[in-house]
């Protein structure tokens, strides 16, 4: 991976936090920024970390995509159930020679904690941070969690990008040196208000969002009309859109993505489509919706590029780009959509 | 994962009342509520209380007296609670999102609703309420105020719950809840 990384990243800022981390490791930061910036079709991938103290479940899902993605997403106890930490999951990731994306909620941490452990990413050379509201916790594995959600995503982006960009925490007070990362944000197009969510994104990158990925696309034509709204207002130049897809690899998974995931519709055909085949053939059908879902997406205009939530069957993630006739991206850039 | 309680028919526009399901976690989760006054009122009203010599003089007097200060307090708290289901976290944002109050979203989102809204627009905690943002947007932009949703509302201090939010708006203390509307080409 090292031997393909360009020498021109010469755009990218010279890093003076998290250099000389002990763990510093064969990927180098900002592969996912600089692939971004070259305008290259750009693929990362959802990892969950561990329920347990293993570290080297991280490395066994990211080693696959090694030459696959330009980036992984560590989730922070995703659906609101406990795993390990966003933090040592980014450091397993980047051990493993692939760039994560931490993912940061406001669900479990209040303004102090979530400012410490931004710095504390800055400062161990996590390079990207993804910030997001958070699953209530009454969708997790302790629905008698307290919820604290003493700052909301966009109170969230500003706050990084405050401490970043004016050196200083809420509070005022001066840090030295500043943390730097590359600021992400989510965002669900297909949610309610319809007509609001182009302007929320359009919030988010005002407050400090410089990529953002989506909740699952399952409906192209729908995300295309989403993001014609987005070019409107002009923040795909402002902003790098990714589209969240996903195969759905069994019918249990589709009932459940169906009633059990706040925000996320599947469309009846997609349904029809993945019942109207044998039992044994559902992964596969799910796996070639997804590829096609790709395909199509990487048609809309103003598009970076796509984000793969595999939960379950990262391993499967090669085949899907495969299938949509994409080539390994090897970390520098993807030569162009083949297919 | 625990899960809404499934997508079963649900009244079109129906304004559920605060009262009527047991919360999940009432200490730590607010509930939606759908405000009990049309926005057009709200708005109308809102020119009535705007700050002026005379309030701000009003407010100074009741804050050096702490007997009718909690008297007012109380009487503020009352009112808002029946109409928005205020929880005086006594810094009020109710004028920029179409009033209807961000601070009984579960998740207390001050700057726009989650990702999690449901396909017909409930709450994805509470799924037999309205997401209080699908009202805020409808409300706001029914009056013709969407631009004020696009404000970066700021963290907000955790000292002041419980306080009149009015004698520190009469005193122009609101002023920083957010910041200059957020411009650069978001203008619908």
């Amino acid at each position: 991976m090292t031997s393909e990384m360009p020498d021109a990243r010469a755009g990218l800022p010279a890093r003076a936090a998290g250099q000389g981390a002990p763990w510093a490791t064969s990927s180098r930061p900002g592969t996912f920024r600089a692939a971004l910036e070259s305008g290259a079709f750009t693929v990362t991938a959802e990892i969950g970390p561990p329920r347990g103290a293993d570290a080297g479940a991280i490395a066994r899902k990211v080693a696959p995509l090694r030459d696959w993605v330009a980036a992984v997403n560590i989730t922070d106890n995703q659906g609101a159930s406990v795993r390990l930490a966003n933090w040592a999951g980014s450091l397993a990731a980047l051990a493993a020679g692939v760039e994560p994306i931490m993912q940061l909620t406001c669900r479990d941490r209040n303004r102090i904690a979530l400012q410490s452990d931004l710095l504390g990413a800055s400062a161990l050379g996590i390079p990207n941070i993804l910030v997001m509201t958070g699953d209530h916790p009454r969708f997790g594995d302790h629905a008698d969690a307290k919820p604290v959600f003493d700052l909301d995503s966009v109170q969230l982006l500003w706050t990084a990008r405050t401490m970043r960009d004016e050196g200083k925490l809420l509070s005022g007070r001066k840090l030295n040196p500043p943390p730097s990362w590359f600021l992400g944000a989510v965002e669900n197009p297909s949610a309610p208000p319809a007509d609001f969510r182009a302007a929320r994104l359009g919030k988010k990158v005002t407050a400090g969002a410089q990529f953002v990925q989506t909740q699952y696309v399952f409906d192209a034509a729908a995300f295309a009309g989403w993001m014609a709204q987005v070019r409107d207002l002009g923040l795909h130049e402002r902003c790098h859109i990714l589209a969240g897809v996903g195969p759905i690899a069994s019918l249990r998974a589709l009932a459940h993505l169906e009633q059990g995931v706040p925000g996320v519709q599947v469309p009846a055909q997609v349904a029809r489509r993945l019942r109207g085949v044998p039992p044994d053939r559902v992964a596969d059908e799910g796996i070639a919706i997804c590829a096609e879902t790709i395909s199509e997406l990487a048609q809309v205009p103003g598009l970076a590029g796509v984000h793969v939530m595999a939960v379950g069957a990262e391993h499967r993630i090669p085949a899907i780009l495969r299938q949509a006739g994409l080539a390994p991206m090897l970390a520098t850039g993807r030569a162009g959509h083949a297919g | 994962m625990d899960s809404r309680t499934g997508d079963g028919p649900r009244a079109a526009g129906a304004r559920p009342a605060t009262v009527a399901a047991p919360p999940a976690s009432p200490a730590t989760s607010p509930r939606p509520v759908s405000p009990r006054a049309p926005a057009r009122s709200m708005y109308l009203l809102h020119h009535l209380l705007e700050p002026n010599a005379g309030y701000r003089r009003l407010a100074a007097w009741l804050e050096a007296r702490p007997r009718l200060r909690r008297l007012f307090t109380a009487a503020e708290k009352g009112v808002k609670q029946e109409i928005f289901g205020c929880r005086m976290c006594g810094q009020c944002t109710l004028p920029s999102t179409g009033y209807a109050c961000p601070m009984t979203c579960p998740k207390q989102l001050r700057n726009g609703p989650c990702g999690g809204v449901g396909a017909d627009g409930c709450c994805e905690v509470y799924p037999e309420m309205r997401c209080v943002w699908v009202e805020a947007v409808e409300r706001a932009e029914s009056q013709g105020r969407p631009g004020d949703l696009l404000r970066l509302q700021l963290p907000i201090d955790h000292r002041l719950w419980g306080q009149s939010s009015w004698i520190r708006y009469w005193q122009g203390r609101d002023e920083d809840l957010w910041t200059d509307p957020t411009r650069s080409g978001m203008e619908p």
